[in-house]
């Protein structure tokens, strides 16, 4: 068995390699490299005056009470997001896994959500759920209950990961149902036979199997909760009430966009990016080693 | 056969002919704009008009969404080094345009250069004196000006027995008498709360929202409208939240549905709105001045403008100011303004315009398209009442509508709530003076 490299020349494999990597550096580390030296300068929107402040945005960033509620509760908000779209997802599949007659209907219909664009997500919870335009909203005040999440902090951020593991369902769904699908059925029958009932064949023989498929979901949402659901935030609630429902992505969002205080924008962007690789670590160093390949 | 060839081949030249050579002699002015629905019509009529009186200068109007993707819009192009020509921006963008020397040139600059005619005062002043500095030199060109007004569901106010209100006072017995008869979830509310409530107030009231006339006189300027006034309606609002006879709706003006659907009948919101509720409003309605304190001495005062103005961005050759300038002269003309005013409902800018729908007996049927202007020229402007400055002034709305929020929520008392609006907006304010190009 030959294992030496088919490659003659010494530059071939790396001309073959050079356009991947052009573009990894060119679409992700210059924009990051962009990123961190943007959060070392003063720079007003239409970026005519720029001076150089050395740490003076993450100083102020860290002297700000607001900053460290916006961790704690974007933290809250990927959980909860994380956590109710996936088991949700997980109680769908499970389901739509069994033979069923017009299956594939149903599977499709399950699977629509995640076509949605975010914004659009917000604005269809917006016609739902808004105090004014909201139908739903107007009969949950016509019988007497006191619905306003544009008051209400509490309302408002359940309003947010309701919509968030909306739209997130589909795609932990699709996942879900793959996975189950890998599962080899002799395995579930061998259980069967072996007397162990379905709650029970569940947890120890398909969920064990699933793990790599809940694994990598986690992230994904994670990911997705962290950086995905500024739009469903701004269109629904811009944060509002008070600040209970503006999550560091958001934050980034309408400092630098809305504000056009791009400095504290950019620097913010390079704390959510460790914050980011540090909880992928963790999940890749901890809660790797409880997967099941 | 060749026929046939021929005569394709014929009708292609002349199609190349046709458009080719126009094309080349006409200047492109792009201007972006966040109008939409009925105003966005008025746009484009105002585009092609100008296009067909004369064949120099084309503008082409673009869409580019609501004022603040407008104005985000521009400055990305213009950090590309794309800008274009004119930009609508919103009034609360004002300083944030005039803090960027070179990016934009002043109107009266521009029209200077051009050799446009032009003189400053036959806009109304209580509109330019927003887009001018301190020795009236106009900076932006104003386009669609409202101010706010109270507009009022007739028929439910008939209905409950109360007359139409005034005073603050009046306006809290009104809605108190309508929360009792048939309104429970919203006796008054209103939209754009921090505009309506604090910085419309203070005018209204001669208190000034912020030193150095409000940001008009220098950038370094201070909040100060955690005074006693607003401290004072503010309590009142909280009160009245408790049990809905006021039911805050929104820091934008989402909640506006509220009125056209009869839920709320009297709303504090823009004159502009006035589309919207005849589109849709199933009632009889009017606008009135907004409300007033009496115990302050000498309210009302006069109220500020809200709305947008056109830009003009720095950095284009000669010859394509010169058609943006014959494009303001173009916009500046009488029976265009009137034409304006009549067809979105925002406020005609020129003295003659207004005098004009005056005389046409515009507001004889429809008195409450008067009242925006009637409140701008109540009286004299003063340092408080002139207008607004503020750098940052859409994050700062924000922050003021989440104090105002927490207060409404009864997790701040009212003074707590504007002690912080100050405190937060200040540091902004700082912020914003340290990237303004001095």
């Amino acid at each position: 068995m030959q294992k030496q490299a088919i490659f003659q020349s010494k530059l071939l494999p790396y001309a073959l390699v050079a356009p991947q990597l052009a573009i990894v550096l060119i679409f992700f580390y210059w924009p990051a490299l962009q990123a961190v030296i943007q959060s070392f300068l003063l720079q007003d929107a239409f970026g005519l005056s720029t001076t150089f402040v050395w740490f003076d945005n993450y100083i102020e960033l860290f002297r700000d009470p607001a900053y460290f509620e916006a961790i704690v509760r974007t933290f809250f908000f990927s959980f909860a997001i994380a956590v109710s779209s996936l088991s949700f997802a997980l109680l769908l599949a499970v389901m739509a896994d069994k033979p069923l007659r017009g299956s594939m209907l149903y599977r499709t219909l399950l699977i629509w959500p995640y076509a949605v664009a975010p914004p659009v997500v917000g604005v269809l919870w917006i016609f739902m759920l808004h105090p004014s335009l909201g139908i739903i909203a107007r009969y949950l005040r016509a019988i007497g209950v006191d619905w306003n999440p544009l008051l209400d902090g509490d309302q408002a951020a359940t309003l947010i990961i309701l919509a968030a593991a909306w739209k997130q369902i589909s795609y932990n769904f699709l996942f879900f149902l793959a996975g189950l699908q890998a599962i080899p059925k002799s395995v579930l029958e061998a259980a069967a036979i072996d007397g162990a009932r379905p709650m029970r064949r569940f947890w120890t023989v398909t969920f064990p199997l699933l793990s790599p498929t809940i694994f990598f979901l986690l992230v994904v949402n994670i990911v997705y909760a962290f950086f995905d659901t500024f739009g469903i935030i701004d269109t629904m609630t811009r944060g509002g009430p008070g600040t209970s429902t503006v999550t560091l992505v958001y934050k980034v969002y309408s400092d630098g966009l809305l504000g056009g205080n791009l400095g504290s924008s950019a620097a913010q962007s390079v704390i959510l990016m460790v914050m980011v690789i540090v909880l992928t670590g963790i999940q890749f160093r901890f809660v790797e080693r409880k997967v099941t390949y | 056969m060749a026929l046939r060839h021929f005569g394709a081949a014929t009708a292609f030249a002349l199609t190349i002919g046709m458009t080719a050579s126009p094309a080349l002699a006409v200047t492109e002015i792009q201007w972006w704009h966040a109008m939409t629905g009925a105003n966005n019509d008025v746009i484009v009529k105002l585009a092609n008009d100008f296009n067909a009186a004369q064949s120099d200068y084309k503008v082409v109007p673009t869409y580019k969404g609501n004022y603040a993707d407008t104005m985000n819009a521009g400055i990305a192009a213009f950090r590309a080094g794309n800008a274009p020509h004119i930009m609508q921006v919103f009034e609360v963008g004002t300083a944030t345009m005039m803090a960027a020397t070179g990016a934009v040139k002043p109107v009266y600059k521009l029209m200077a250069d051009a050799g446009e005619k032009f003189d400053p005062k036959i806009y109304l002043p209580a509109i330019t004196g927003y887009y001018s500095t301190s020795k009236g030199e106009m900076l932006s060109f104003p386009f669609n000006s409202s101010s706010t007004v109270m507009w009022v569901n007739l028929d439910e106010l008939k209905k409950a027995n109360v007359e139409i209100p005034k005073t603050w006072p009046e306006t809290f017995a009104a809605a108190k008498k309508l929360h009792d008869n048939g309104h429970p979830t919203c006796g008054f509310s209103g939209s754009w709360v921090t505009w309506v409530n604090l910085e419309q107030l203070s005018a209204w009231h001669n208190v000034p929202l912020a030193s150095k006339a409000n940001g008009l006189d220098g950038f370094d300027t201070k909040l100060e409208f955690n005074g006693p006034l607003q401290v004072k309606h503010l309590e009142k609002l909280v009160e009245l939240q408790k049990d809905k006879t006021y039911d805050y709706a929104g820091r934008t003006n989402t909640g506006e549905g509220r009125f056209t659907s009869g839920e709320c009948p009297i709303y504090l919101t823009s004159s502009a709105f006035f589309g919207n509720v005849k589109a849709q409003a199933k009632f009889n309605f009017t606008a009135v001045p907004m409300p007033y304190y009496p115990d302050v001495k000498g309210a009302p005062q006069n109220s500020i403008i809200g709305g947008a103005s056109l830009w003009v961005m720095g950095g284009k050759p000669a010859d394509e100011y010169k058609g943006v300038a014959k494009f303001l002269t173009f916009l500046s003309d009488t029976d265009r303004q009137v034409y304006i005013h009549k067809a979105s409902g925002y406020l005609p800018i020129t003295k003659a315009a207004y005098e004009k729908a005056k005389a046409e007996g515009f507001y004889k049927d429809q008195p409450y398209l008067e009242t925006p202007l009637l409140e701008l020229t109540n009286k004299e402007p003063t340092e408080n009442s002139r207008g607004l400055r503020l750098g940052n002034m859409v994050q700062l709305r924000d922050v003021w509508s989440e104090e105002i929020e927490q207060a409404l929520a009864g997790k701040k008392t009212a003074k707590q709530a504007l002690d912080a609006a100050v405190e937060r907006g200040n540091t902004m304010l700082r912020q914003f003076e340290k990237t303004a190009v001095k």
